[in-house]
């Protein structure tokens, strides 16, 4: 019985690990939702083009991994800022569904993109990071690190929305988009930079992702829709409750996954998220 | 007119055009019927991202009971109709119930689909998991076709089959478009509360459209199974084939009959264009449609939100107005 709890105790503190990855996946995501009411179904194919991004410059053009990975979240951040000029602004006045689906268009043209560009094959970086061991569970350190980095990630955007004036101007775009302009906030100046804030969350997530996953262009499928539903279990645009719905979600999986097969943890954690939009449709921390 | 142009699809196994060219109109024919019985719902404001876990329910249920348990794929088409409406109430209840709309109902229904194909996927010593499944042959020793196994080898019998089905499919189309639950349903998709007030009963008019929606889907969905003969967890279920289904409606019109067949002959007529004008090339570039599709569905959303069909009529309907009013 013993050596059962110590293997459901690993799933549980893997689980953790995977939760912070997660509350860093969802959390650009919520951002742009919160301040442009826009879900961008494609969100999770800009992550794997930013894992391309490093793959290529990494791998192909041999730069070293850092400057590699720099490089691949500011142009993941750029793609997030001409995500908003080309597409989001034309569809901004339309109906709320139409600018769902124009990021759905989006998300088939980048992953025929990767496709061109790096073909169907699983590519990856070729760094192997040995596990950690503490007692007799095991860790894989990158997943560590991801934790790590995600925690930061998530604590400099927070700094960053709470102290610095245009981290002010966006929450409060977020709160009454009407009254701002008023106020002397540009809401087109706003909007950019937020997605470009987003696009950066999502290159920095792509960094942690290309540590531990191989690279293909359907990537985006397999943790895309994981990475919605925390956002709306969380409450759509409330970053606390992002986080909390990532770490839940996590346990789900990590546990759910460990107790019986992989999917399973993934289909209890959908199951749960269906029961709860039914009990608590504004999400688990959302405001009437 | 109507009936002309009906005869002359009727003819199409005449045309000496080939298994090929056949295949394709087969295809466009249950893809259109698919993408109708998504509009159904869709036009309406209920925007289901999820319609992939009824497609793959009706394939699954029907292949499933016939090679584990022989059950003739009539009694199992029964079984993933049955199977898919029970979903349908489970998911679609409490959402109306409880008010989930737009992006909510959206993604409610996109988390109903990536769950069937997990399932599918997690019960892969029944279904064979991602590799796929394969109906049981049942037509040995030179049999062109067996009706109690749904299988026929020939053509030109699926041709007709799935003519009838995409028939039935844009006649509910129309009788739905006109009944009085359209005319409810459009209310509530402007002014939920205000419908409710006038004494229109919303759970049950969406619940009503829902129902007719997956039902169709997963026919759809049996059909698709016993005419490939090969089913596999991504193309009948989860998230990317639900996008497809939704865009294909969009590109080619919600709002009138044809339209989502429209969009499914224009989506197939892309792809496989594309990889006749590109030949070799097109080995190369392996997602040059996707990538080109992709772009169209942007600037269709931004620039013909009312996809090719509905701007095709609206234009043809100011142009002959326009005449009209210059004759007077």
């Amino acid at each position: 019985m013993e050596v059962f709890d110590i293997f459901l105790l690993e799933a549980v503190l893997n689980g953790i690990l995977l939760g912070g990855l997660l509350a860093l996946l969802s959390l650009g995501l919520n951002l742009i939702f919160g301040v442009i009411d826009v879900v961008w179904i494609c969100y999770a194919e800009m992550i794997m083009i930013g894992m391309y991004a490093v793959y290529a410059l990494h791998v192909q053009q041999h730069w070293p991994l850092l400057a590699a990975m720099a490089a691949g979240i500011a142009f993941v951040a750029l793609l997030g800022a001409l995500m908003h000029q080309f597409v989001i602004r034309p569809v901004l006045s339309a109906e709320p569904i139409n600018q769902l689906l124009v990021t759905g268009g989006v998300l088939f043209f980048l992953q025929a993109a990767a496709t061109l560009a790096f073909g169907i094959e699983f590519k990856n970086l070729g760094v192997r990071l040995p596990p950690v061991s503490i007692g007799e569970m095991s860790f894989s350190l990158p997943r560590i690190i991801a934790f790590m980095v995600a925690v930061a990630g998530v604590a400099v955007t927070w700094l960053f929305l709470t102290r610095s004036y245009l981290g002010t101007a966006i929450r409060a775009i977020s709160q009454d988009r009407a009254i701002m302009p008023l106020m002397g906030v540009n809401p087109d100046r706003i909007f950019v930079v937020t997605s470009a804030l987003g696009g950066a969350l999502a290159g920095l997530s792509a960094c942690l992702l290309v540590l531990q996953y191989d690279i293909h262009p359907a990537i985006g499928l397999s943790f895309g829709p994981i990475t919605f539903l925390i956002c709306v279990l969380g409450g759509l645009g409330n970053m606390l409750g992002g986080l909390a719905a990532a770490f839940i979600f996590a346990q789900f999986i990590s546990v759910g996954g460990f107790i019986f097969a992989i999917e399973w943890g993934y289909v209890i954690a959908f199951v749960f998220f269906i029961a709860v939009m039914f009990w608590r449709p504004q999400g688990l921390l959302g405001g009437k | 007119m109507k009936f002309l142009a009906l005869a002359l699809l009727a003819g199409t196994p005449f045309y000496g055009l080939g298994n090929y060219l056949l295949h394709l109109v087969i295809m466009c024919l249950l893809w259109g019927y698919v993408y109708t019985s998504w509009s159904i719902m869709g036009r309406l404001g209920l925007v289901s991202f999820g319609h992939g876990a009824f497609l793959g329910i009706g394939a699954y249920s029907v292949v499933m009971l016939w090679n584990h348990f022989g059950v003739s794929p009539w009694i199992g088409a029964l079984a993933g109709v049955v199977a898919s409406a029970l979903v349908a109430v489970i998911i679609g209840l409490p959402c109306f119930r409880f008010k989930i709309v737009g992006h909510y109902f959206a993604l409610v229904t996109l988390a109903l689909s990536e769950v069937t194909r997990l399932v599918i996927v997690a019960l892969r010593d029944q279904t064979g998991g991602s590799l796929g499944a394969t109906p049981n042959t049942a037509l040995a020793q030179g049999n062109p076709w067996s009706l109690g196994a749904l299988q026929f080898s020939d053509k030109i019998v699926w041709f007709y089959a799935i003519l009838v089905v995409w028939l039935a499919g844009l006649w509910v189309w129309t009788k739905v478009d006109r009944g009085m639950t359209r005319l409810a349903l459009e209310a509530i998709s402007q002014e939920e509360e205000a419908a409710a007030s006038i004494g229109i009963n919303v759970t049950r008019s969406k619940l009503f459209v829902t129902l007719i929606s997956a039902v169709m889907t997963s026919i759809g969905g049996v059909l698709y199974a016993q005419y490939q003969l090969y089913i596999n967890p991504e193309t009948v279920s989860g998230i990317g084939i639900s996008l497809q289904m939704v865009f294909g409606v969009i590109v080619g019109g919600m709002f009138v009959v044809l339209g989502p067949t429209v969009g499914a002959v224009f989506t197939l007529l892309l792809s496989e264009g594309l990889r006749l004008a590109l030949g070799d090339a097109f080995k190369q570039f392996p997602a040059l449609d996707l990538a080109i599709y992709g772009l169209m569905l942007v600037l269709f959303i931004i620039y013909l939100p009312k996809g090719i069909l509905g701007t095709a009529t609206d234009a043809w309907r100011k142009h002959s107005s326009a005449r009209a009013a210059a004759r007077r």
